[in-house]
């Protein structure tokens, strides 16, 4: 009996001449700007408000003062993002609520109840909602969402009053973080479904069968199977979805009333994020303000670039590449 | 004795576990009498409006669920009952787009007058009758932006995505996580980062700085996509290039990149689309002004995004009116240009 082994491979190696040196050198420097420019915009927002860090040190991240001097010094400047950092997250918050049970239905309805003819068409629709540049999402926020948005906040308000973050102090329901999360949650939406079906399809096929011929019927197989299977990718999209919604700009600035005060109360009509806080300021700001904006740009910066390092992990991890 | 063994009829394959025809339109007929029970009770209760009726729809349709499979085991009423959520929770997700698309289209194509597209707003205060002033100065600064943010972007995209493909370096990974990463920047970050660097030391705003904060927005979808389409050159036309004695770059560029030309043109349309309605960078960059310019280095310019928006906030009826105008092509623009990249992306692949 001869055992037949498989020989192993020649170890291949490569020899580059100065051309192909060269060629690498090139490519490897190109592909390197993305790190550069990343780490450029990190160093360069926090030199230029070096300054804020060093003149109001912690509190600058925990204060809600926003106050230009007056120009003799009799008011000083005074200025900290603490009630902006914690809007940003209230109406980020308010936005993954609401999309994420909405991002795993469309997921869900599109990878297996949607009837084969509507199902091509849905999903590009779902392509191309999520190339909707913002600034159109806050224009429909203010003009049509605002009617729809103002009646369940008030809905809320009479039938959960009781809980804090539901209660007003003035019934005036317009421009909250509620409204705005919801437009933000409609914005959130496309891409946290998209990951999540993409997830979701990546389901072995064999499991779910399995569970048909166990006699389970659709919705076991998905509890079963899928939505064990797709967690960790799942949560990465929703990741993803809460990163955008932390720097979203414009449709906040358009719908939301910006006030420096701690609001915990979602249906109050005020409140505020860092990014709109920026798109509001810079207009008229003096040089020691503009570096205060710039100081809450880099703040906002670690904070999503925290946000979306950690769902790209999860995202790379769950889904292995081919 | 030869029994002759005909070529079997195509049969259709069975499908015994599909519901009957005969079922389905059962439930269309259920469905469409709860739809019409949902209209009466939204009329005549205090339940209103159109999202009203659909949340009474949506209850309707459940006790439906559990009222058809009262006599089956709880798992099919389980089952009825998580098919109408799931699909309830399928619309909500996709309602608000439409009702998008659907506003933009009437709403904008309501204001849109030919002047419109032929006419700046140098001589036309924003509150001046439709039928004077347009956009033409927003939509030649916007095209002007896009066309340097891809003159610069589209390279070292490319380089980026040749990089993961080809060189295959050390910093694979590196590389790979921080596109990703830089793809969450959120733009006014990106129009603060230009705002700090450039426009601190050349003192003006320009067009140049507003395509420079759209660059960095730009570029982690062009190099990602860029690094897809690259990836479906198969290792067989590399193979054959170092077998003829090309070296690394030459089949690069002259049998890898050449292969995949289309695939490379969506990865750049696919990055115009992203960046064409960002607005944020562009209100710290470019800002806006009101005539036709072409020479990106001369103070601020318009764009669609800005227009929009500084029209929106004047916040009168025509201006409003303009405001929805220049959404309606801005959304057609995009809308057009990921079309393309649909067209383009269908060739390479497979």
């Amino acid at each position: 009996m001869t055992t037949a082994t498989t020989p192993t491979p020649r170890e291949m190696t490569v020899i580059y001449n100065r051309e192909d040196k060269i060629f690498r050198g090139i490519v490897t420097g190109g592909a390197l700007t993305s790190l550069v420019v990343l780490g450029l915009i990190g160093l360069f927002l926090f030199l230029r408000g070096a300054q804020i860090f060093n003149d109001n040190g912690i509190k600058f991240i925990t204060g809600a003062n926003w106050t230009v001097g007056s120009e003799d010094g009799i008011i000083p400047d005074d200025f900290s993002i603490g009630a902006m950092l914690m809007g940003t997250i209230v109406v980020s918050l308010v936005a993954i609520v609401v999309a994420f049970p909405l991002a795993i239905g469309g997921a869900l309805y599109l990878e297996f109840y949607a009837p084969r003819a509507i199902r091509k068409a849905l999903v590009t629709l779902l392509d191309l909602a999520a190339s909707i540049p913002s600034l159109i999402f806050g224009l429909w926020g203010i003009e049509i969402f605002t009617r729809f948005g103002e009646r369940w906040a008030v809905f809320l308000n009479n039938w959960l009053g009781w809980i804090p973050i539901f209660g007003v102090q003035f019934e005036n329901f317009g421009r909250s973080p509620f409204i705005a999360g919801c437009v933000l949650a409609s914005l959130v939406v496309p891409i946290t479904t998209s990951v999540a079906r993409e997830v979701y399809s990546r389901t072995p096929r064999d499991l779910v069968d399995t569970c048909y011929a166990l006699g389970g019927s659709k919705w076991g197989a998905i509890r079963a199977v899928v939505i064990p299977y797709g967690r960790s990718g799942v949560i990465g999209g929703a990741m993803l979805g809460l990163g955008r919604a932390l720097g979203e700009t414009v449709a906040v600035y358009l719908l939301l009333n910006l006030v420096f005060r701690y609001n915990f109360r979602i249906l109050e009509s005020e409140g505020g994020n860092v990014a709109s806080l920026i798109a509001t300021k810079f207009g008229d700001a003096t040089p020691y303000e503009l570096k205060a904006l710039v100081a809450a740009g880099f703040v906002l910066f670690l904070l999503t670039l925290a946000v979306n390092m950690t769902a790209t992990t999860i995202v790379q991890r769950s889904t292995p590449r081919a | 004795m030869t029994a002759t063994i005909s070529a079997p009829a195509t049969v259709e394959p069975r499908t015994p576990w599909a519901t009957p025809r005969s079922k389905n339109m059962q439930t269309l007929g259920v469905l469409i009498v709860a739809a019409a029970v949902a209209g009466v009770i939204t009329f005549f209760t205090g339940v209103a409006g159109l999202d009203g009726w659909a949340v009474t729809f949506f209850l309707l349709s459940m006790i439906v669920a559990v009222a058809r499979n009262l006599r089956v085991g709880s798992k099919e009423r389980t089952d009825a009952l998580m098919r109408v959520v799931v699909t309830a929770a399928a619309i909500t997700a996709f309602a608000p787009w439409l009702s998008i698309f659907g506003a933009v289209l009437f709403k904008g194509y309501a204001g849109i007058r030919p002047n419109f597209f032929t006419q700046d707003m140098r001589t036309t205060v924003p509150d001046d009758f439709l039928e004077f002033g347009g956009a033409l100065h927003a939509i030649v600064g916007s095209l002007l932006m896009v066309l340097i943010a891809t003159a610069i972007t589209l390279p070292l995209g490319i380089l980026s995505g040749v990089y993961l493909t080809e060189v295959r370096g050390p910093l694979t990974f590196l590389v790979r996580f921080v596109v990703q990463s830089m793809s969450g920047v959120p733009s006014i970050v990106a129009g603060l980062f230009v705002y700090t660097t450039y426009v601190y030391s050349t003192e003006s705003f320009s067009a140049l700085a507003g395509a420079l904060s759209l660059s960095v927005l730009m570029l982690p979808t062009v190099a990602r996509t860029a690094e897809e389409v690259l990836k479906l050159v198969p290792e067989d036309l590399r193979s054959a290039g170092y077998a003829l004695g090309a070296r690394q770059w030459r089949t690069a560029f002259m049998v890898v990149i050449p292969t995949v030309r289309s695939g490379l043109t969506t990865a750049a349309i696919l990055g115009i689309a992203r960046v064409i309605g960002e607005t944020a960078p562009l209100l710290l960059t470019s800002l806006s002004n009101t005539t036709v310019r072409f020479n990106p280095v001369d103070g601020p310019m318009a764009s669609l995004p800005t227009y929009i928006f500084g029209y929106l906030q004047i916040g009168t009826e025509y201006a409003i009116a303009r405001a929805w105008s220049a959404s309606l092509v801005l959304l057609v623009i995009v809308l057009g240009l990921f079309t393309l990249a649909r067209r383009f992306g269908g060739k390479d692949k497979r």
